[in-house]
């Protein structure tokens, strides 16, 4: 473990030497995780990223409206968000007085949160990336089996409001990054690759029909239940909802070598 | 909006070249199309979606070209050998059983969840080998990774990679108007198609 993390270091400096650090992001290491979705046979590799270190603020978004109107409520089509989009902003783009501009940016569609991303020149993460970085705790990069990690997640999911919380008010995992737990949940890149219909009752049956190939959500460790939960939200998303506990993050590739 | 004006300009280009004399018909085709296509689109229309695809025969296409018809889409990926094969057949069984008069009003549309291994070529092969090249109503598309996933928003369709050569997906069959806006969806295989013809049947009509 320590030899791992003398690696790491070296890893780190070595890459921030290389391409620098952008600003306001942290490096994620590689690894791989077996996510929920699979069996152990199923290691998925995650290559390290950049990624922002708090979830886009309420103040943030109202700057990429200015910028990019369309995206106001009173202009984005109806494909792209459903009527609960930007509930604390009013038609012109400016945060309603009583929403706090320091909390995470939540009532944002998929298409939405995809195009601010892409507006600064990066992406939303891929869901495999954000829950390899989502499994850290302060001090350690997998924290999964941690019975505190968990209670931790779980006493978050019975906490009403914590969306409207200032980001950085939780804590700063292994990684240096703020609020995967705690605050809202996330987009992903790739959350429609989550294989839960709108039907959750019938995948538990694993009713294959649905799916191409065997691997729909046959969960690898049921003891994540925290990580459950995600799954199972994320699967019942679509990409136009608006969600009062969901906001975002932006993550970077590193430059090719 | 852009994209309807760049059509709308494209499309009066082509009615400038169509105006021969010859091809008298051909204007009053030319002149309706034009009526059409410079309406605004409804908003929950897939034909808002800005993105390039290329077809079996390596053209470009937008998706907004296929407007003006009724469009059957379905996600695959050709080296499936899993349940595509059937979601195929359903999508060839629910061809054969709309009448022949309405299919010229509708288009079978299979979008490919793995763009890189999914060429061209390889669009063109499976449609060969699965008998989908006899009329001008099969196509099949190509885009970017992030359009892919764009699209697959939008009609729900969930994917994943789970090995080099394998994705789980949905299997969604997708009927949407004239107008691109989405009128019927059935999940699951071999299902009874029934509805889904009834849907292609009643659209066609109008």
């Amino acid at each position: 473990m320590f030899s791992r993390l003398i690696f790491f270091i070296a890893f780190s400096l070595t890459q921030l030497l290389v391409f620098g650090q952008p600003e306001n992001m942290a490096l994620i290491g590689s690894g791989t995780y077996v996510p929920l979705y699979g069996d152990d046979s199923i290691r998925v590799e995650v290559q390290s990223f950049h990624m922002d270190i708090y979830p886009v603020t309420n103040a943030e978004f109202e700057v990429f409206l200015k910028e990019s109107p369309e995206w106001n409520k009173d202009r984005v089509i109806a494909l792209y968000a459903d009527k609960n989009y930007l509930g604390q902003f009013n038609e012109k783009g400016d945060l309603l007085p009583d929403a706090n501009p320091n909390a995470p940016a939540t009532n944002v569609s998929w298409f939405a949160a995809k195009k601010y991303c892409e507006f600064q020149g990066k992406r939303l993460p891929s869901l495999d990336e954000w829950e390899f970085a989502a499994m850290a705790d302060e001090t350690t990069p997998d924290a999964r089996t941690k019975s505190t990690y968990n209670e931790f997640i779980l006493s978050w999911y019975e906490t009403p409001r914590t969306f409207s919380k200032d980001i950085g008010s939780t804590f700063k995992n292994y990684w240096g990054i703020y609020d995967m737990h705690g605050l809202v949940w996330e987009w992903t890149l790739d959350f429609n690759s989550v294989l839960i219909s709108g039907e959750s009752r019938k995948d538990m049956d694993k009713d294959n029909n649905l799916f191409c190939g065997a691997a729909a959500i046959g969960a690898s460790d049921l003891m994540n239940y925290a990580a459950f939960m995600r799954y199972a939200f994320r699967g019942s998303m679509k990409a136009r909802y608006s969600v009062r506990n969901l906001g975002f993050r932006c993550a970077q590739s590193l430059p090719d070598n | 909006m852009k994209t309807l004006i760049k059509i709308g300009v494209l499309l009066t280009v082509a009615f400038l070249y169509a105006c021969t004399p010859e091809s008298g018909d051909m204007n009053a085709e030319k002149v309706e199309a034009i009526r059409i296509e410079t309406e605004e689109l409804p908003e929950l229309s897939i034909y808002n979606l800005p993105a390039k695809w290329t077809n079996q025969d390596g053209e470009e296409i937008e998706l907004i070209d296929l407007r003006g018809d009724v469009v059957v889409m379905v996600m695959i990926y050709t080296t499936c050998r899993a349940a595509c094969p059937r979601l195929v057949a359903d999508m060839r069984n629910i061809h054969k059983n709309v009448p022949e008069e309405n299919n010229k009003n509708v288009k079978y549309v299979l979008v490919s969840i793995d763009p890189e291994v999914d060429t061209p070529e390889m669009l063109k092969a499976f449609s060969i080998e699965n008998q989908m090249n006899d009329t001008d109503q099969w196509t099949f598309l190509r885009g970017t990774e992030s359009d892919t996933r764009e699209f697959a928003a939008v009609l729900a369709v969930s994917y994943k990679q789970i090995s080099p050569i394998d994705f789980s997906h949905s299997n969604i069959i997708s009927v949407f108007d004239q107008e691109g806006v989405l009128a019927h969806q059935k999940e699951g295989l071999g299902v009874d198609s029934k509805e889904t013809i009834a849907a292609i049947i009643e659209l066609s009509n109008n």
